[in-house]
């Protein structure tokens, strides 16, 4: 069992279906604090979607100070695995700890419905247990979701097989390469504009979302989880 | 030390999409205002900064831009100091 630290900055307000999302999944999930400075021997670290300090300047520019920050950075840059999801990924860009940012949508609307995407890489401690090409409608909800990166850095995500979701079919928000998601080099840290969270039962309108949750927790890359039920509103892996 | 207004541009960089500025250019041709072209849309930061001389709060605002107040990704930034009266 894992233990998976939920980061709470002020303005998140996805932290309760990220953590429910975890715990389903046979984690040991908590909250931690944005002010706290310890993730409690975190396995593994969570930015859940919201509009951290509103958005101001910036999403995420203002979070990636939060005093936890420093312990997330840490945490990554030893190796262990980060997820941001949404404003996480904002965040995780901000920091420094992605490449790449989040521009405001091409077409300005914020987009709150679901999207088509493709695993294009199981080979992040997230996506292992999908295969390559598995594609997954996922929810959006964010009006800063335009990912960008200079040329040089998006030959660099294409060379070392960096993006691990991409849009199929519609492009929402005007993504270079309809990049949806991407890890760093040492591929522990990943972040994902879609909700997995929000799609993590049948009562939620699928399954497709588990899979990030129940990657953290298989063994290695190779092994795949295997079919996702819900049980009773939880979910096993059989 | 002496005081210094700082006022800080910080724009969408050129070569990225602004859909911000866009809708504005085509609100303008929808107002008539059809000589309006290559619209964008930036921020406007004006602050004060403590410091020995123009040099130094200069250094120091673009320390801060690029720390915080702009994305070294996406945006490009100008700074210009003045010394307060």
């Amino acid at each position: 069992m894992k233990r998976v630290a939920v980061v709470v900055f002020p303005g998140s307000n996805c932290d309760a279906d990220t953590l429910d999302a975890a715990r389903a999944a046979g984690a040991d999930a908590y909250y931690v604090w944005h002010t706290d400075t310890d993730l409690q021997q975190a396995d593994v670290v969570v930015l859940p979607g919201g509009f951290s300090y509103g958005d101001y300047l910036r999403s995420g520019a203002i979070a990636r100070f939060s005093r936890i920050m420093a312990a997330v950075a840490d945490h990554a840059r030893g190796g262990g695995p980060v997820l941001g999801i949404c404003n996480g990924f904002q965040i995780l860009c901000e920091a420094g700890l992605l490449p790449g940012a989040l521009m405001r949508n091409a077409g300005l609307k914020f987009l709150s419905r679901p999207v088509r995407v493709r695993v294009e890489t199981t080979d992040t401690p997230f996506t292992r247990a999908y295969a390559v090409g598995d594609e997954l409608v996922l929810p959006v909800a964010h009006g800063d979701g335009r990912y960008a990166a200079e040329a040089r850095t998006l030959a660099e995500l294409s060379a070392n097989d960096q993006v691990v979701w991409r849009y199929v079919g519609e492009n929402p928000n005007g993504s270079v390469d309809d990049i949806a998601g991407v890890c760093n080099t040492g591929r522990n840290v990943v972040g994902i504009m879609p909700h997995p969270e929000r799609r993590n039962a049948s009562v939620l309108g699928g399954l497709d979302g588990a899979r990030v949750f129940l990657s953290m927790e298989a063994r290695n890359a190779t092994q795949p989880a295997g079919d996702v039920h819900a049980v009773g509103g939880r979910h096993l892996r059989v | 030390m002496a005081a210094f207004r700082v006022e800080i541009r910080v724009m969408p960089r050129a070569s990225l999409l602004d859909p911000q500025g866009q809708a504005v250019e085509h609100a303008l041709h929808a107002l008539g205002f059809a000589d309006a072209g290559q619209v964008r849309v930036g921020k406007h930061l004006v602050l004060d900064v403590t410091a020995a001389n123009a040099a130094e709060a200069t250094a120091r605002a673009r320390t801060m831009c690029d720390r915080l107040l702009a994305n070294p990704v996406t945006e490009d930034y100008h700074v210009a100091v003045e010394a307060r009266p």
